[in-house]
C-alpha cells in the first residue's frame, strides 16, 4: 500500500548496525574485566612463580655447594685424621696404609683411590693404591708446591702421572723436625657423581670450574650452552656481587697465600658455622648464589646460578633453559591463556547471537508496529470517509427530498385529472424541477467519485491546487451549514510535487474538517494560502476559531489524543497526518491563539528527497 | 376551515415551495420561511400559526437554535422537526427541547399530514385548557 521500500532498505541497515553496536557494547564489556583479571592474575602468578623457581633453584645450588664442600672438607679431615692419629713410622709402612685404604674403602666406598706419604722433598716415602708410584719424586709438581706451604690442601683435578683426571687432598705434619705430607687421591668419578646427581628438570645440569676455567668435573653433555669465556665472567660476577666484603676477602686470601701459618681446613670448616660477621650481621658472602641469565649459541634462553665453593677456589654452576625452569609456569599459562581464549570465542559468539536474537525481535516488533500503524491509519481513512459520507448523505438527501415531493406533488395533481386548468403547465414546471435536482445530485455523486476513485497511494506527479480546490468543493456544504467563509488563495504558479494524492487529499481533509469541527456552532472564516518558501511548498489553512489551548497543543499529534466526545472522534486524525507529511519528508507547524484561531502550515520539500524513516 | 395553520421553515426554496402546495391541497394553511430568523420573524407576525415543521439542517440559525427559540417565545406552538438521517441525533435532542415529533427527510406526505393535524389537535386540546382555566378563573371569582 505504502510506499515504504527506501525505508525498508535503510532500516536492514541500521539493524545491522544496531546488532553490532550491541554486539561490540556487551563483548567489550565481557572481556575487558575478563582480560583484566586473568592478565593480572597471571602476571602476579608469573612473579610469584618466577620467585619460587629462583628461590628453589637457589636453594638446590646451595644445597648441593654444602654437599659438595661437606664432601671435601670430610675426606680432607679423614686424611687429617690419619696424620694425627698415627705416628711417622706406622705411616712409613706400606702394608699399614693399604690397611688404612682398605678400611677407609670399607667405610666410604671407592672414594680414595690411593694414600702415600710423602717428605718435603718431594719423595713419596710410602704408597698405597692400584698404581705403581713407589719412589715417585712429586717435587716441581704445582700441587706439591701449594701443599707445602699450608697446612691441608685439596688440588685441583689434573691429569698428573697416572694419566687420569683426579684430584689430590693432602695435610701437612711436621715429625721430628721434617715436614710431611700424608696425601690421597680422590677418585673423580666418585666425586663427579655428586654433581652429576645434580639434575632438574631436562636440561638442568651442574659443573664446577675453577679460577683457570677448567672443569672440575665432567663437563656438560653435549656442547656448552655458554662460552667459556662467559663462564669465566662469572667469577668476576660473582666477586662483583660480593663487594665490598669480597675485596676484603680477596685481601685475605692473598694474606693466606703468604701466610702459610692459616689453615685451609679451618677455613673451609668455618663456612659451615654461622659466624657473626664482625662488621655485620649479615651471612657471610659465600652462601649467596648468583643468577645470571644468558642467550646461549643455540639462540635458548639460559639461566645460569653459581656459588663459590672450597674457599672460592671453585665456582659452582648450575645451569638449565629457561623454558625447561618455568615449564610449569609456562604450562599454567598456556592453559590459562587458552581459557581465557574459548571464553572469548564464546563471549563474542553469544554476543552475536544474542544480539543477533534480540535484534530479530526488534526488527520483528518494528514490523508489527509498522503494520498496526498502517492499520490505524486504514481505520482512521474509514473514520474520515464515515464522516464524509455522513455529510454527502446530507447534502443528498436535500434534492432526493424535492423530487420526491415534485413527484407527489404530479400524484396529487393527476388524481384532479391532467385536462384540468394550468395541471399541464404545473406537470411542466415539477418534471424541470426533478431535472435539476437529479443534475444537483449527479454533481454531488461525481464529486465523490472522483475523490474516492484515487484509492490508491501510489506517489506521483500532482497538483497542490487542484487537491485544495476538489476538498473544499467537497466541503462546501458542511462549510455552508457552520455559516464558516472560506477564502482559497492559490498560487497559479504552484510547482508540481511528488506525493501520493489520497494521502494529501487525507490531509487536507481531516484539517479542514476539524476547522469545520471547531467552528460548527459559532461560524467563522477559513483562509487557504498555497505557495513557496524557499526550497519547500507551503500550504496554510487559517481559521479564527476557538484556538487551541496550549495544554492540548503539545498533544495534537498524539495518536488517540481527542477532545471530542466519545465516538464523534478516533483521534486518530491529526497523527495520520503527522504520519504521512513526515514521510515525505515535510513537516507541518502549528500556530494557535485561543479565541484568535489556529493556523496549519504543511511544508513539503520541492526537491526530490528520500523519504525520511 | 383549515385542518390546521402550518409554518414550513427549510433552506430549500424548491422544497418549501413543493410542499405548500400539496399541503394546502389538503386543506392546510402554510406559510414559507426560508431559514430560522424569517420563521421566528412570521411566528410573531402570524399569531395564529400552529403547527411548525422545521428543518435541523441550516445554514445560520440551524433548526436546534430555531426550536429553542420558538419554545421560549410561543410555547403553546407545537413543532415537527424534519431531518436526514444523518441528523437523527439533533432530532431527538429536539424532542427533548419540546418538539412534537420528528419525520426523516424525504417523508410520506400523509404521515406527515397525520402528524401535523396531531399536532394540530394537541395544541388546540391545549389551548381550549388553557380558556377552560380562564374561564374557571373568571366565574371563580365572579362568584
Amino acid at each position: 500500500m505504502v510506499d515504504n521500500r527506501g525505508k525498508k532498505n535503510t532500516g536492514s541497515a541500521s539493524y545491522a548496525d544496531f546488532r553490532f553496536k550491541i554486539a561490540l557494547l556487551i563483548v567489550v564489556v565481557s572481556l575487558a574485566p575478563l582480560f583484566l583479571v586473568t592478565g593480572t592474575i597471571l602476571y602476579q602468578f608469573h612473579l610469584f612463580s618466577n620467585k619460587m623457581v629462583h628461590a628453589h633453584l637457589d636453594e638446590m645450588v646451595l644445597k648441593h655447594r654444602q654437599k659438595i664442600d661437606d664432601f671435601l672438607k670430610q675426606k680432607l679431615n679423614d686424611i687429617s685424621h690419619l696424620s694425627r692419629n698415627y705416628a711417622l713410622s706406622q705411616l712409613q709402612e706400606k702394608q699399614f696404609l693399604h690397611q688404612r685404604l682398605r678400611t677407609l674403602h670399607a667405610d666410604y666406598g671407592y672414594v680414595f683411590v690411593d694414600l702415600g706419604l710423602i717428605d718435603d722433598s718431594g719423595h713419596q716415602l710410602s704408597y698405597a693404591g692400584p698404581f705403581d708410584l713407589d719412589d715417585v719424586d712429586y717435587s716441581g709438581s704445582e700441587w706439591f708446591e701449594k701443599a707445602r706451604i699450608r697446612d691441608a690442601y685439596i688440588s685441583d683435578v689434573f691429569l698428573g702421572l697416572r694419566g687420569q683426571p683426579h684430584f689430590i687432598v693432602a695435610v701437612k705434619r711436621i715429625w721430628e723436625g721434617r715436614e710431611y705430607l700424608v696425601r690421597a687421591t680422590i677418585d673423580f668419578v666418585a666425586f663427579n657423581t655428586l654433581v652429576e646427581d645434580f639434575t632438574m628438570g631436562k636440561t638442568g645440569t651442574a659443573f664446577i670450574l675453577n679460577h683457570q676455567g677448567e672443569f672440575q668435573t665432567q663437563p656438560p653433555k653435549g656442547t656448552l650452552k655458554l662460552t667459556m669465556q662467559q663462564y669465566m665472567n662469572l667469577f668476576e660476577m660473582g666477586e662483583s656481587v660480593r663487594g665490598g666484603a669480597v675485596s676484603r676477602k680477596n685481601q685475605s686470601r692473598r694474606e693466606f697465600s703468604q701466610d702459610p701459618g692459616q689453615s685451609e681446613l679451618y677455613q673451609i670448616a668455618r663456612e659451615y658455622e654461622f659466624p657473626k660477621n664482625e662488621y655485620t650481621t649479615k651471612r657471610p658472602h659465600k652462601y649467596k648464589t648468583f643468577t645470571v641469565e644468558k642467550t646461549a649459541q643455540n639462540g635458548a634462553q639460559y639461566l645460569v646460578i653459581a656459588a663459590f665453593l672450597k674457599n672460592d677456589d671453585w665456582l659452582l654452576i648450575f645451569q638449565q633453559e629457561k623454558k625447561d625452569a618455568f615449564a610449569e609456569l609456562n604450562k599454567t599459562q598456556i592453559i590459562a591463556v587458552l581459557i581465557l581464549l574459548a571464553g572469548a570465542v564464546v563471549i563474542i559468539f553469544m554476543a552475536f547471537f544474542i544480539s543477533g536474537q534480540l535484534v530479530k525481535r526488534i526488527a520483528r516488533l518494528d514490523s508489527e508496529k509498522e503494520v498496526m500503524n498502517q492499520q490505524i491509519v486504514e481505520t482512521g481513512k474509514l473514520a474520515s470517509i464515515g464522516e464524509l459520507a455522513a455529510g454527502i448523505a446530507h447534502e443528498i438527501n436535500n434534492p432526493v427530498a424535492i423530487m420526491v415531493e415534485e413527484a407527489g406533488w404530479i400524484q396529487d395533481l393527476l388524481e384532479e385529472g391532467i385536462d384540468k386548468a394550468d395541471n399541464f403547465e404545473e406537470f411542466k414546471r415539477a418534471l424541470k424541477q426533478i431535472e435539476t435536482q437529479g443534475h444537483r445530485c449527479k454533481g454531488i455523486t461525481h464529486k465523490l467519485l472522483s475523490f474516492a476513485r484515487k484509492t490508491d497511494s501510489r506517489v506521483e506527479t500532482i497538483q497542490i491546487n487542484e487537491f485544495v480546490t476538489e476538498v473544499v468543493d467537497l466541503l462546501s456544504q458542511k462549510f455552508k451549514y457552520a455559516n464558516i467563509e472560506v477564502d482559497v488563495q492559490l498560487n497559479p504558479h504552484l510547482p508540481s510535487i511528488e506525493a501520493s494524492a489520497t494521502e494529501i487529499q487525507q490531509v487536507l481533509m481531516n484539517i479542514l474538517q476539524n476547522a469545520v469541527y471547531a467552528m460548527e456552532k459559532t461560524g467563522g472564516k477559513i483562509i487557504i494560502v498555497t505557495g513557496t518558501e524557499s526550497q519547500n511548498l507551503t500550504i496554510s489553512i487559517n481559521d479564527n476559531g476557538p484556538g487551541i489551548p496550549p495544554d492540548n497543543l503539545a498533544r495534537i499529534f498524539d495518536p488517540f489524543f481527542t477532545t471530542r466526545p466519545v465516538g464523534k472522534g478516533t483521534g486518530l486524525g491529526l497523527s495520520i497526518c503527522y504520519g504521512i507529511i513526515n514521510k515525505m519528508g515535510g513537516r507541518i507547524d502549528v500556530d494557535s491563539k485561543v479565541d484568535e484561531g489556529t493556523t496549519f502550515t504543511i511544508v513539503l520539500p520541492l526537491d526530490k528527497q528520500e523519504p525520511k524513516s | 376551515m383549515a385542518v390546521a395553520k402550518i409554518l414550513l421553515v427549510d433552506d430549500e426554496v424548491p422544497f418549501v415551495d413543493t410542499m405548500i402546495k400539496r399541503l394546502t391541497k389538503r386543506n392546510m394553511e402554510v406559510l414559507p420561511a426560508y431559514s430560522g430568523d424569517e420563521a421566528l420573524k412570521k411566528l410573531t407576525d402570524h399569531k395564529r400559526v400552529e403547527v411548525v415543521i422545521l428543518d435541523v439542517k441550516m445554514p445560520g440559525m440551524d433548526g436546534i437554535d430555531t426550536l429553542k427559540e420558538i419554545k421560549k417565545k410561543f410555547p403553546l406552538v407545537e413543532v415537527i422537526m424534519l431531518t436526514g438521517h444523518a441528523t437523527v441525533e439533533s432530532a431527538i435532542e429536539g424532542m427533548k427541547l419540546g418538539a412534537f415529533d420528528y419525520l426523516m427527510k424525504p417523508s410520506d406526505i400523509d404521515q406527515l399530514v397525520e402528524k401535523v393535524t396531531e399536532a394540530a389537535a394537541k395544541k388546540r386540546v391545549h389551548e381550549e385548557k388553557i380558556i377552560e382555566a380562564q374561564m374557571r378563573k373568571i366565574t371563580t371569582r365572579g362568584r
